[in-house]
């Protein structure tokens, strides 16, 4: 295993809790995105180009941009509870 | 159940967990040193047999293509389900799409010339690798989501009308359903012609070349076509349900 190869495989085992460990969602979802960018470096390094280029786009566009829009729906749903209230 | 017995339970499970994971570890094959019969069997024989220079797409899309119809199918249903889910219910109104009465704040002058800009750019490295699968690393499925993307960013960039221009939903679903129908009848293609489902029955070319790999490029095609519809069907369900769905 080479140098690069470890320091992958650390920076994504210090990077997963880091993204637990945020606790507003709305910054986990772009800490979410800079981990998946980490993890597809991860799999570049160890030559699975096919595997990081589907975990870039999923993981930096496609997750982050629904967990975004769902809170903003469940956002506006709170507001028109407290409007009801 | 107090906090006490909690955590001694957790305790518990951890070290039980720990303790298998180590002694899997332990008996894992080294590092680098692959055991299996057929990774060195595709190494030595994938190039011959399907002229693709990408071995991975040559596993995906004709070794084991029936798993990747499985696998399309898959999401096919996923996004089915999303959509039945996040369908307009009774009690529920749309917004105009196209008046001002929608929520969506739009985006600053450089956010939207920088999308913009980009909307071209990605579409064509989209279509590029979509159609090199065979000889390069991706193919139908990263590129069809690098083309969502593109009509993504069209969004991103404040133009949500446009984005609805670009990508409207009868287009989206009707795209989805034809490259997932496409790659399915690519598939019988080669019951009918070679007498295999999935048999590859297009002339192979020169491996390396653009037009070869059978019919690869073909499945290529149909399931990028299937998996940017998938995700423009996916974000648009999710963006109207945030952006334009609200209670009476």
């Amino acid at each position: 295993m080479t140098a690069l190869q470890i320091g992958a495989l650390i920076v994504v085992g210090a990077g997963a809790p880091l993204v637990v460990l945020v606790r507003d969602p709305v910054r986990q979802a772009f800490c979410v995105g800079v981990f998946g960018t980490a993890l597809a470096l991860l799999f570049f390094i160890f030559q699975a180009p096919d595997v990081a280029l589907s975990q870039i786009v999923v993981s930096t566009v496609a997750l982050p941009l629904m967990i975004l829009l769902a809170l903003a729906k469940i956002r506006e749903h709170e507001e028109e509870e407290e409007e009801r209230e | 159940m107090n906090r006490r017995l909690r955590i001694g339970l957790f305790l518990g499970g951890a070290a039980l967990l720990a303790g298998m994971l180590v002694a899997a570890v332990g008996d894992l094959p080294g590092f680098g040193h692959y055991p299996g019969p057929y990774g060195i069997l595709i190494e030595e024989t994938g190039v011959a047999g399907t002229s693709a220079t990408d071995l991975v797409t040559a596993v995906n899309f004709d070794y084991r293509a029936f798993d990747t119809m499985g696998e399309e199918f898959i999401l096919f249903a996923a996004v089915l389900g999303v959509a039945i889910v996040l369908r307009r219910r009774r009690g529920e109104r749309a917004e105009d799409e196209r008046g001002d009465d929608h929520h969506f704040p739009g985006s600053s002058s450089a956010l939207g010339a920088l999308g913009l800009a980009l909307v071209g750019p990605v579409f064509v490295l989209g279509a590029y690798v979509v159609t090199h699968g065979q000889i390069t690393p991706g193919g139908g499925f990263q590129g069809g989501v690098v083309l969502a993307a593109a009509a993504l960013i069209a969004f991103l960039a404040g133009e949500y009308v446009a984005f609805k221009v670009i990508a409207p939903h009868a287009m989206v679903e009707a795209g989805e359903a034809a490259g997932a129908a496409g790659f399915a009848l690519v598939g019988l293609g080669g019951l009918i012609f070679a007498g295999t489902f999935f048999a590859n029955f297009i002339a192979l070319g020169t491996p390396g070349s653009f037009l070869s790999s059978g019919t690869i490029p073909i499945s290529n095609l149909a399931v990028g076509i299937e998996v940017a519809g998938a995700f423009l069907l996916l974000w648009t369900e999710f963006s109207d349900q945030a952006l334009v769905v609200r209670s009476k």
